[in-house]
């Protein structure tokens, strides 16, 4: 008798346990439904190719988004990457461990400021600084980038910390053992050997960076164009479809929708190469153990 | 010439701690212009009276509210499921098709923007179902939105068990429930409220995915189909519309205050489970 | 046949396409301290963890052969495998107290099986923890910590816990292997006490403790039982060459 109770919980909990692929599978086919038609109804190329975006005349182009976001993502990047690389190599190779374990909590205590936060902070100190000293709005590209590459560096350091701590010890040893110094052993030996969890780092980063939404909103400054400068106002993917999405209806709406697809391909694209990134390690030393 | 390397190495290590300084610098920062801003702000007047004029005058209390019942709702419902999942998949199966199938499903979800989750949550939860701006919507939606979180991190305190705790149970006549839940939870019990703090931390950071299922009412919620607006919603108004700047600050010092407290508490029951198994 | 606790006939064990017993036939008489001595990877514990059917925790095992519990097979689909491990108990190698207070840890299986009642519970405690010869040692702090013992304390513990759920076979896997001599020496004599009402199947890696403790003793080496008897005649005038080199030390 205990036994069917044994089969009812088993079966109960492959029931829960399909809720996570369950939710996913609700989620893309919903998006996909408002989304998909529309793009099939105005022609992907028109969509993704043309500047032209006025919703009340029926025009839906979002090329200017898709430039902005790649501009802002990898100006972000450009920024979180070495720093954050840097700083994982630093606090895994250069500093005691004692240190390394007041910092490194911090850091990733850090990381859950709102994303609301630092937009703010970017637009009541960043913004005015560029516009300064650099000219312009302020509200730009340059903002944006600055803003995102802070909030991505806790991601970057996190990942490349558990790369780089997972080079077993004996890689050091023996670049040491043969009168190299500790930076020689870490950037000849340590860094080649964490590189594709480095990259995977840096990839996922970008993803959530492409992702991101409150922040940009708040100090990109959401002109819909395409940037020609870094200290251009520019609208992303996302800021279009929250600042859009409260009054947005019909052909309009299923059109934001649309920007949702896209911009979750990129995203689903980015995720995949980051884990493929560290399941095959790069330079084809993969190891095919079973 | 050649430089020695014991130069290159003074030169990169500079450069490396440079880098590491200046972001502990900027986080840093960040918190302490926050709260050097927010601090003179936050009295319990402000944490208890109601905003007036849309908020530019008063205090914050029903965003409080809404920022304390949304994460539980979120909670309640991504608890049992999360959990159960993690369950599932250390104690119930092997590695089969079906879990990866799982894992997947799982990762996928931890990707996804949190403005995709405001657009799902809006036309499944808010649209389609009905339910209207509301906490219920908000929940949902976030419950969906943690559940990896949850997952992830209760998989990994389940199996932190020694398998010898599971052996000696089913060897004194125990069943694999029974095990579950007299040895195997109570024992993974730390590491799977980190998950939950974590998850909550989320909840009260989030702004893109509660705008759009949970609405931005200033009113206290009567029931759960009533909207809510949490503090981080609030502060984004606040901060978008130039409604007041000093209650933005309050605002965001609140929040600050909260997500580190949440995060603070699950590094702490992280390092005392870690300290517990060690012994 | 009814002298025999346990009876195993032509018994292999297959973890995947690895063979870790080959047909073994023994018989494990009632009440008596049976002995299972042999180098390591000999297949002692899988043995033994057939007993109890504790290998179904592993994935991709099976087994051939036929194992009777009072002329029951324990394999026969359908056998209640919980009610099984309630008659059969194991102590394993590391003593493994359960984190709990070391009346939580006694009273652990039986509170599953149903017994209530604050006054049975104390009573099978006690009852438990002297017949583990360990009552005395800790009386005065059942409500602390199982891991606060020391090591030889807590693998009596895990005797105490054993012997609450007052089963009819206890299997030990080699017990004393972490433990001082004289934490040894009050095992062994708890199982010499013991085995009056209990069948006791004892694997060890020391045959001195054999020679102690076992009535018989068998043999096993490379999944193989190559010889059983009584533990007078297998450490004296043992049948087998290879029982012979075992025993007298020339490989181990």
């Amino acid at each position: 008798m205990k036994f069917n109770r044994e089969k009812g919980v088993e079966r109960l909990l492959l029931l829960v346990a399909l809720s996570a692929i369950a939710s996913l599978a609700l989620i893309a086919v919903f998006i996909l439904k408002e989304g998909i038609p529309f793009m099939l109804k105005v022609g992907p190329g028109n969509f993704l190719l043309s500047s032209d975006w006025q919703p009340d005349a029926g025009k839906f182009g979002i090329y200017p988004m898709i430039v902005a976001s790649l501009w802002v993502t990898l100006g972000a990047m450009l920024i979180g990457a070495p720093l954050g690389v840097a700083g994982a190599i630093f606090l895994n190779e250069f500093v005691p461990r004692s240190v390394m374990r007041i910092i490194k909590p911090t850091i990733e205590l850090l990381a859950g400021i709102p994303s609301v936060v630092f937009g703010f902070i970017g637009v009541v100190v960043l913004a005015p600084l560029i516009r300064s000293h650099l000219g312009g709005p302020g509200l730009s590209v340059l903002a944006g980038s600055v803003v995102l590459g802070i909030m991505v560096l806790p991601t970057v350091i996190s990942i490349s910390t558990d790369a780089i701590s997972a080079v077993p010890n004996t890689y050091r040893e023996g670049a040491l053992a043969l009168g190299a110094t500790r930076w020689q052993a870490v950037h000849m030996v340590v860094l080649k050997a964490a590189r594709s969890g480095i990259v995977a780092s840096i990839i996922l980063a970008m993803g959530r960076a492409v992702g991101e939404t409150m922040a940009v909103i708040m100090v990109a400054g959401n002109a819909v164009k395409v940037p020609h400068s870094a200290l251009d106002s520019v609208r992303t993917l996302t800021a279009n479809i929250a600042l859009e999405m409260g009054y947005a209806t019909g052909m309009h709406r299923q059109a934001l929708f649309a920007t949702g697809v896209v911009l979750l391909v990129v995203i689903m694209i980015l995720n995949s190469i980051a884990t493929a990134a560290v399941r095959r390690p790069i330079g084809g030393k993969g190891n095919t153990k079973k | 010439m050649r430089i020695p390397p014991k130069y290159t190495q003074m030169f990169a290590v500079t450069l490396l701690a440079g880098a590491t300084l200046v972001t502990l610098a900027v986080l840093l920062f960040i918190i302490v212009f926050v709260l050097q801003k927010g601090l003179p702000v936050m009295s319990v007047k402000f944490l208890f009276t109601n905003p007036q004029e849309m908020g530019r005058a008063g205090g914050i209390f029903p965003t409080l509210v809404g920022s304390v019942l949304l994460p539980l709702l979120a909670i309640l419902i991504a608890m049992p499921l999360g959990i159960g999942t993690a369950v599932y998949l250390t104690e119930y199966t092997r590695e089969t098709w079906v879990t990866k199938v799982i894992r997947f499903g799982t990762d996928c979800l931890a990707g996804i923007p949190s403005i995709i989750f405001g657009l799902f949550g809006f036309i499944f939860f808010v649209v389609m179902l009905g339910m209207g701006w509301s906490l219920m919507s908000g929940g949902l939606t976030l419950a969906i939105m943690i559940l990896p979180t949850i997952i992830r991190t209760s998989e990994e305190a389940i199996r932190a068990v020694p398998h010898s705790f599971r052996e000696v149970s089913f060897s004194l006549g125990a069943t694999r429930w029974e095990t579950v839940m007299k040895v195997v939870l109570p024992n993974a019990l730390p590491g799977i409220v980190t998950g939950l703090m974590l998850g909550i931390g989320r909840c009260i950071s989030e702004t893109a995915a509660v705008i759009f299922t949970a609405g931005s009412s200033l009113r206290l919620p009567q029931s759960g189909f009533d909207s809510v607006r949490t503090m981080a919603v609030h502060f984004y108004i606040l901060a978008r519309e130039g409604l007041s700047n000093e209650n933005a600050y309050g605002t965001a010092a609140v929040l600050i205050i909260a997500v580190l407290l949440t995060n603070l508490v699950a590094y702490w029951l992280m390092h005392r489970f870690i300290a517990r198994r060690t012994k | 046949m009814s002298d025999a606790k346990i009876t195993v006939r032509k018994l292999s064990v297959f973890f995947g396409q690895v063979q870790s017993l080959r047909w073994v036939t023994m018989d494990v008489p009632r009440n008596r301290i049976l002995g299972i001595i042999g180098p390591s990877g000999s297949g002692k514990t899988t043995f033994l963890r057939t007993l109890n059917r504790l290998n179904d925790l592993f994935p991709n095992t099976h087994i051939e052969g036929e194992v009777l519990l009072d002329g029951q097979d324990i394999h026969h689909p359908g056998f209640d495998v919980v009610a099984l491990r309630k008659r059969i108990g194991m102590v394993f190698a590391l003593p493994v107290p359960l984190p709990m207070s070391i009346f939580d840890n006694i009273v652990y299986g039986p509170r599953l099986s149903g017994v209530k009642g604050r006054d049975r519970l104390n009573e099978l405690v006690e009852r438990s923890l002297k017949a583990a010869f360990l009552w005395d040692e800790v009386k005065d702090r059942l409500q602390t910590s199982g891991l606060r013992l020391s090591g030889g304390q807590q693998q009596r513990l895990c005797l105490a816990r054993t012997l609450a759920m007052e089963p009819e076979v206890i299997l030990l896997d080699e017990p004393c292997s972490g433990l001082d001599p004289i934490s040894t020496a009050k095992i062994e004599e708890a199982l010499t006490v013991l085995k009056a009402k209990y069948t006791i199947v004892l694997v060890t890696n020391n045959t001195k403790q054999a020679a102690r403790v076992a009535d018989d003793t068998a043999f096993f080496l490379m999944g193989e039982m190559i010889e059983y008897g009584p533990t007078p005649q297998i450490f004296t005038v043992p049948h087998d060459k290879r029982t012979n080199d075992y025993v007298t030390g020339r490989f181990g």
